[in-house]
């Protein structure tokens, strides 16, 4: 009976998978995972390139971000997974991206053009050319103009320290019965940039981590009496336990909250959901003592080095890396652009007939030069999501009044030393 | 009506009285089918709301769409709202635009005349009207029927298997002695302490030993030997007499033959309670596909249907309308086979 | 239509009739060779070499799992370190503060979810118990009420959480009813209090049918005449419950309070969807520390999940020990 079961099976798979793709081709699978309509402006981009190229077969599979997060690492480890993938988590994993300098048509074009930032995306003191951003992000504000105006409070200008942005959102708040004053994304990577700006440093001397200093704490015990007070939307960093991601996108969407602290990529997004509901601006990130720093990153597109077919692998990176159509990408999908050659020719005709999306790219862009140097160095680090778990984790709790200020600091020194223990095991 | 009520509300209490039990029964009863199907149908009438909608506090029980209305001289049509204009009077404006806090109106009866309103003082005009968009827009854009087929194809493969296997298994354990039954038994039992979730590493490096990654087998075999199938099944088999088996031993039959001609149609009840039980839990899967599956061509609906959770943005419209979706096959399987649950779960014992 | 439903019958098990007939010969072969004993294995084999692959060796990993250490996913790239993460999970400075245990969030994981299961199985045996004493009486509609509390038994535990965090939420169906009797809305599961409330309240709502269900097998198991001579003697209601219904439901409800039990312990995905282990960690259970250790989180660590998931099955099978000591006790009650 075993056997006859056996046989069935195979008989089954056969023939279920033999319809699937046909075999002169060679396949090259893609895995994605979008905010927006990025996956289907990508799916249009291959369609062409498929044309153009008969003999290879690009397969987009559209995947939940938290299988990029959960599931590839495992795959990764085994020698599986796909031929190219889209990957926030660059550093960690670098040992698993394909060096693809011997097989691109033209790596001086990949180093002028990306060279800057494969420094996030392989080991360090490698020369490697692992893949290329899709696009940059960095950490910012939005604020809700129609909702400071109804309220008649003016929006601080440039140079408003983190002080000033709560106290006029309160304002706000109270003036039009809001739920709260302001929120931030539950994320390690989204306070660091803040962090920065009260003068934190998580880098140490060897370049391992440091203790928790006085500028993060700086924040930190601002968050936690801001949550305290009210003014910050609780449901985001308390109502979730762990390093669960949270966003507050929806809450700044529905107009629930004046001010939100997110980042670039949330530009579609919001000119999608709001359309004409209320006027937003992007405000740059809010200044604290050391300065105004918000934090750079991003996705990248790299390729697996456990693919069979390098070279097919590489004429799609090629395609999809031209200065062409990566500004093409870049302007559906209103990303900011990583690509030296399309920042610096400019021009770029964003596709979006909303009035608030243009200026908003703008005060990224022009944000995007008063980034600390400590913030910079923060991508390319290699304990940077030890620090982010532990952060997150431990200023939740205190929020939720489990723990002390104090005793949240002595547990992520705790948790970040922990990790790197096992590191060396 | 009051004999239909009389009728409807039979009681155990004496000579027409009303007992307090019988009042509490039905405050119970009725209570508990407003709390079982209530939170359902919230899930459904959620699930027809736009996205600005689902975000708006109070919320509104049904689903509501903005009026509009075509005005001359405008080509599309524009939303309605109620305004109160500066001198206190109420009227049903269209808006041409809303500038910062100023919205633009004009009178649909009166197009040539524009009126400025601050949007604190506009309320959107609002029908029920569903968002049908949240089901249309998925199902078209992704590859629906290919999921919908792996789903069904895994939810019926998954549960032949677990029928045959599992029933073999429990004719083996209640109708045979041999050494080591209580040691299987035990075994068997032991696997209930761990939950899968706890487990997905190690599962996941044998199922990738064995080359199923990415193939709808390695979805389906990890799920069917499930204890609770051969203990329920074995549970019930326990109460064929084995005389039965006895006499068809005589007439010379094999034992492969008592199997399958007299111990699996007289289990018939348990095992069409398994049946429906597997149906349900494997439509339902969802962690270990999601593990499994990384191939769009693979996906099960409930994984193919889990992508609209973005890393920064989770589009909940879509996500409630393709619960509901996915809830579509239980609610059938509840309507249709109820009956053979809940009687058979009384017949066949315990799970 | 009936004679229909039975030809598509026929026509889908037929295939199998065939199969199950092709099988016969070689296996009274078998039959013929080993005696009947060996056919007990043939009867086995299938379902113990799915279980062994795809349950039992991945359950000995796991515990091999438990004593390594390293960062690597795969056994190969881990370290063998013995019983360090044991001693990790357990070790604390002050056994009565949490928090200077080295792994706080396992033992806070571990008393909420001692908590929980306090607190949801006493509630679920109460509803269960009560609503299956009441479909028991002679009322109208009783295969309608029966089917109604095991509709959510349906449902998968993901679309459970779902629902129950789209009431639960500031823009949820609780706060409208909330309004519109006039009090203060609330953001219910940023509350500990109401959202561990939740965790116990939902977690029951979605099961509490199936339990019914059992319970109320073994009511109607009950012989009526008992119930007959009782009211005849004029005995108080709550004395006929305590002395003839409790006890005649014995096994039953022993079964019914051991299942709840275990899988109180292994609660996960509703609660995981409904709240997320928040508000901070005070719905943490034990599954979802160990699933976000070893899997989710961006600080990975198998060997340590496998270790707590070692020491939170060595609870559960004392739990299931009891079970069968109960059932051994309820077969044995049932012979006599």
């Amino acid at each position: 009976m075993k056997f006859t079961m056996a046989s069935f099976a195979a008989l089954a798979v056969a023939g279920f998978g033999s319809a699937a793709f046909a075999q002169d081709k060679v396949e090259v699978r893609v895995m994605w995972y979008s905010d927006g309509i990025e996956g289907e402006v990508m799916q249009d981009l291959l369609d062409r390139f498929e044309k153009t190229h008969p003999e290879i077969d690009v397969v987009l599979d559209n995947v939940a971000y938290q299988v990029i997060q959960e599931q590839l690492p495992i795959q990764l480890a085994s020698g599986k997974g796909p031929d190219i993938a889209r990957v926030t988590n660059l550093k960690e994993q670098a040992e698993h991206w394909l060096d693809l300098r011997d097989y691109v048509e033209d790596p001086a074009y990949w180093e002028a053009n990306f060279g800057d930032r494969f420094d996030w995306m392989r080991p360090d003191g490698s020369d490697a050319i692992p893949g290329f951003m899709t696009q940059l992000t960095l950490t910012g504000g939005f604020a809700n103009k129609t909702l400071f105006e109804q309220a008649g409070v003016e929006m601080p200008g440039d140079g408003a320290t983190w002080d000033d942005w709560i106290a006029a959102s309160k304002e706000v708040m109270e003036s039009q019965q809001l739920p709260a004053a302001f929120a931030i994304d539950r994320s390690g990577h989204r306070i660091s940039g803040p962090n920065a700006s009260y003068g934190a440093n998580y880098i140490g001397d060897d370049r391992m981590p440091a203790p928790i200093d006085d500028g993060t704490m700086t924040f930190a015990s601002k968050l936690v009496d801001w949550t305290n007070q009210g003014l910050m939307l609780p449901e985001v960093w308390v109502s979730a336990a762990g390093t669960t991601y949270r966003a507050a996108a929806d809450d700044f969407i529905n107009a629930q909250i004046p001010f939100y602290y997110s980042g670039s990529w949330q530009i579609a997004n919001l000119s999608t959901k709001i359309g004409d509901a209320f006027d937003w601006v992007a405000t740059g990130s809010p200044c604290g003592s050391a300065g105004c720093s918000g934090l750079a990153g991003g996705a990248a597109l790299v390729a697996i080095k456990y693919t069979r077919h390098p070279e097919e692998v590489a004429a799609v990176m090629d395609y999809l890396a031209s200065e062409e159509i990566l500004r093409e990408f870049t302007e559906r999908t209103l990303f900011l652009p990583a690509h030296k050659g399309v920042v610096e020719a400019g021009g770029l005709n964003f596709q979006s007939d909303d009035p608030n999306v243009a200026p908003a790219l703008d005060k990224f862009i022009s944000a995007s030069t008063e980034t600390l140097p400590f913030a910079d160095a923060l991508p390319a680090w290699k304990w940077a999501n030890a620090y982010y778990g532990a952060l997150v984790t431990r200023i939740s709790q205190v929020m939720a009044g489990e723990i002390s200020l104090e005793e949240a600091r002595t547990l992520m020194d705790q948790d970040i030393a922990d990790q790197v223990s096992a590191a060396s095991q | 009506m009051s004999r239909i009520l009389t009728f409807v509300f039979r009681r155990r209490g004496h000579g027409g009285r009303w007992h307090w039990t019988d009042i509490a029964t039905w405050i119970w009863l009725i209570g508990g089918t407003i709390l079982m199907f209530g939170p359902a149908l919230w899930l459904v009438a959620s699930s027809f709301k736009g996205p600005a909608q689902l975000a708006e506090f109070p919320p509104t029980l049904l689903p509501y769409i903005q009026q509009t209305a075509v005005v001359e001289g405008y080509d599309a049509p524009l939303p309605l709202y109620t305004a109160t204009l500066e001198d206190g009077s109420v009227e049903v404006l269209a808006e041409i635009r809303r500038i910062g806090v100023n919205s633009q109106m004009v009178d649909p009866e009166n197009p040539g005349e524009r009126i400025n309103v601050n949007i604190a003082d506009r309320s959107p005009v609002r029908e029920i009207g569903f968002a049908t968009g949240n089901y249309v827009e998925p199902l078209v854009a992704n590859n629906f029927l290919r999921f919908l087929w792996n789903s069904v194809f895994v939810t019926t493969m998954a549960t032949l298997i677990t029928l045959l296997t599992n029933s073999m298994a429990a004719f083996a354990l209640s109708k045979y002695r041999f050494r080591g039954r209580d040691a299987v038994m035990l075994l068997i039992v032991a696997t209930l302490m761990v939950p899968l979730s706890v487990i997905l590493v190690p599962l996941y490096s044998v199922v990738n030993a064995t080359g199923l990654l990415n193939t709808l087998w390695g979805v389906i075999l990890p799920t069917v030997a499930t204890p609770t199938g051969v203990f329920l099944l074995r549970q019930y088999m326990l109460t064929i007499p084995d005389e039965l088996l006895e006499a068809a031993r005589m007439d010379h039959a094999s034992e492969w033959q008592i199997y399958w001609r007299i111990v699996l149609p007289l289990a018939a009840p348990a095992l069409a309670v398994l049946a429906i039980f597997s149906v349900v839990w494997r439509w339902n899967d969802f962690l270990w596909p999601l593990i499994v599956l990384s191939q769009r061509e693979h996906y099960t609906l409930q994984v193919g249907l889990n992508t609209y959770a973005g890393e920064l943005n989770v589009q909940w419209h879509y996500i409630l309308a393709m619960t509901v979706v996915t809830m579509i096959p239980v609610v059938l399987v509840f309507v249709f086979l109820q009956r053979f649950i809940t009687t058979g779960i009384a017949g066949a014992g315990i799970k | 239509m009936a004679g229909f439903g039975k030809t598509l019958g026929r026509a889908v098990t037929w295939p199998l009739t065939l199969v199950a007939r092709a099988v016969d010969p070689p296996l009274r072969v078998w039959q013929r060779w080993t005696g009947t004993g060996g056919m007990a294995a043939v009867f086995l084999a299938p379902n113990l070499a799915i279980f062994g692959v795809f349950v039992l060796i991945p359950l000995v990993l796991n515990f091999v799992y438990s004593m390594t250490g390293g960062t690597g996913i795969l056994l190969d790239q881990r370290s063998f370190i013995g019983m360090e993460q044991y001693g990790r999970l357990l070790e604390c400075e002050d056994y009565t503060r949490r928090i200077t245990c080295r792994e706080d969030q396992f033992w806070t994981a571990v008393t909420n979810t001692a908590t929980f299961v306090i607190f949801q199985v006493t509630l679920m045996v109460t509803v269960s118990l009560i609503t299956a004493l009441i479909l028991n009486r002679n009322i109208r509609g009783r295969g309608f009420f029966r089917a109604v509390f095991f509709f959510p038994v349906l449902l998968s535990p993901v679309v459970v959480g779902l629902i129950w965090r789209w009431i639960l939420q500031r823009q949820g169906l609780l706060n409208l009813i909330t309004v519109n009797l006039g009090l203060e809305p609330e953001v219910w599961l940023n509350d500990r209090f109401y959202a561990f409330a939740a965790t116990v309240g939902v977690s029951t709502w979605a099961h509490m049918g199936f339990y019914t269900l059992i319970l109320l097998a073994g009511l109607q198991a009950i012989p009526r005449d008992l119930y007959e001579a009782a009211e005849m003697d004029a005995t108080p209601p709550m004395r006929v419950f305590r002395r003839i219904t409790l006890p005649l439901l014995g096994p039953n409800f022993a079964v019914v309070l051991v299942l709840a039990l275990i899988r109180g312990v292994q609660i996960f995905d509703e609660v995981y969807v409904l709240t997320g282990g928040g508000p901070g960690t005070s719905t943490l259970y034990l599954t979802q520390y160990i699933y976000e250790v070893g899997f989710a989180s961006i600080l990975r660590n198998p060997g340590l999940a496998a270790a707590a998931s070692i020491l939170m099955g060595a609870v559960l099978v004392v739990l299931t020990l009891l079970q069968l000591w109960f059932s051994r006790r309820a077969e044995g009650r049932r012979a006599r």
